[in-house]
């Protein structure tokens, strides 16, 4: 794809090395270690894949995945991505915004919210079998927050498809909030009326709230989150044993662009 | 026993614990210099030592129970070499979380720990230790008297608990409860076999 002109969209930290971000990763229908999804998700079948988008829409419908990747033109889009668990790396998609897909089936007016779901499948995922989350893995945001430019529908990155560990055939990307918001393999998208009870939220309501916005200020129960490990930092021969951790940016780092869909609002209360 | 001398008794026996108990260190130290640790070799390592220090910790309190159980007298002999392995772990899974998270900076390690509650239970079991550690040698139990010396090393169990539970307590941010599901219930039933071995000596 060819850079992306949203602004915001081309982070200017050097991006995390590949095989990085392709072996620690974060996608428990695979299984719980970070090197579990490489290991056992080869497993996964991408195609055929369709998308239902459906709700609070005039036109419902499903997407094949071949439809998806045509639907507009694939940009490059460089990307801070900050997990819960205190770490983070820089990362080049290719996608493009999911305000594209969702104008394709028209959101009435009730549509005040975007509930994502991905796929669970015990055959193709071994981690699936284990409770550790109730599947499938749920994930939701406002209306306006999957509207804006910069929540982008993901299918490739460094210039290639997704590895099927970082979400193939297509996943969601929300550079400002913790890495959990964005779904992986996502099979359906629903607009709703109601803000949706995302996995998270179901499993620790109060360590995990609905917005989960990057928020130095606002620490998890369990974590300080003013700030970060950036993966590769300083990585000699030692692989950035001795790297300093960084401050933790607002929004992660996204405040100008994102800020104003929060204007007012207690963001201790809703975190 | 069928062989005259236990086996346990061999001169070869404690060099050959020492070098067990050293491999899982090893093993981390040749993993970090061969970049086998992954993307984040700090996390990989702070958690290995940990992991270790809490396995060492739970062998420790096996002695005891194997050792009635299979009337090995010879397996006391570990105890000790096991426990204090146990604490060079858990030294080291401290210093490798002061240095390589906090970058040893003490501010903002208290800062840190009075955020996480879950490493000021870690903490916590740490400085248990040390008392123990310290009156490791012979010396100190003659000091103290074997009965003083033996309450005082009562302190192992709740050492165990809180490692326990500082393990529970980082994993269930992630809902990750199986290893420490495991840990804590084989803990329960050292612990429980003690309760049970005492009930039926009386």
């Amino acid at each position: 794809g060819s850079k992306s002109t949203v602004p915001g969209a081309l982070a200017l930290d050097k991006p995390t090395a590949q095989r990085d971000a392709t072996t620690y990763n974060n996608f428990y229908e695979f299984g719980t270690d970070k090197s579990d999804p490489a290991e056992n998700a080869h497993t996964l079948r991408t195609r055929p894949w369709t998308v239902s988008v459906e709700g609070e829409c005039l036109k419902p419908r499903t997407f094949g995945i071949e439809e998806l990747l045509k639907l507009a033109p694939m940009e490059e889009r460089i990307y801070r991505l900050r997990c819960v668990e205190g770490w983070s790396m820089v990362i080049p998609w290719v996608g493009y915004s999911l305000s594209t897909l969702l104008k394709q089936v028209e959101p009435t007016g009730k549509a005040k919210f975007v509930e994502f779901v991905t796929l669970a499948d015990k055959t193709q995922m071994p981690g699936v079998r284990s409770g550790v989350l109730d599947w499938p893995y749920l994930e939701g945001l406002r209306l306006d927050e999957a509207q804006h430019p910069l929540s982008l529908l993901g299918f490739g990155m460094y210039g290639e498809l997704l590895p099927n560990q970082n979400g193939a055939p297509l996943r969601l990307v929300v550079p400002w909030k913790y890495g959990f918001k964005s779904g992986k393999s996502l099979v359906k998208i629903r607009l709703t009326e109601k803000p949706p009870i995302t996995s998270w939220m179901a499993a620790a309501p109060r360590e995990y709230g609905f917005f989960s916005n990057v928020n130095p200020q606002v620490d998890h129960p369990r974590w300080s989150q003013a700030t970060e490990r950036r993966i590769g930092d300083d990585a000699g021969p030692l692989g950035g044993l001795f790297a300093k951790r960084r401050p933790t940016l607002m929004f992660n780092g996204y405040a100008e662009q994102v800020g104003p869909l929060y204007a007012g609002m207690d963001l201790r209360r809703f975190f | 026993m069928l062989l005259k001398r236990p086996l346990l008794l061999h001169p070869a026996v404690k060099p050959l614990a020492h070098a067990l108990c050293a491999l899982p260190l090893l093993g981390l130290v040749a993993a970090l210099l061969t970049q086998g640790l992954g993307a984040n070799p700090a996390e990989a390592l702070i958690r290995g030592l940990g992991d270790w220090g809490l396995r060492g910790l739970l062998l420790t309190l096996a002695i005891t129970p194997l050792r009635v159980t299979f009337h090995q007298p010879a397996l006391l002999r570990l105890r000790r070499l096991l426990g204090l392995w146990s604490f060079a772990y858990v030294a080291l899974h401290l210093t490798a979380y002061a240095w390589f998270d906090q970058g040893l900076v003490l501010q903002d390690i208290v800062r840190d720990v009075l955020k996480r509650p879950f490493i000021l239970v870690g903490m916590l079991a740490f400085l248990l230790m040390l008392p123990l550690a310290l009156t490791s040698v012979n010396a100190a139990v003659r000091a103290l008297g074997g009965r003083r010396w033996q309450a005082l090393h009562r302190l192992v169990y709740g050492v165990a608990a809180l490692g326990c539970l500082h393990f529970w307590w980082m994993r269930s941010a992630k809902n990750n409860l199986a290893d420490p599901f495991f840990y804590a219930a084989l803990l329960a039933l050292l612990l429980g076999w003690r309760l049970w071995h005492r009930w039926r000596q009386r």
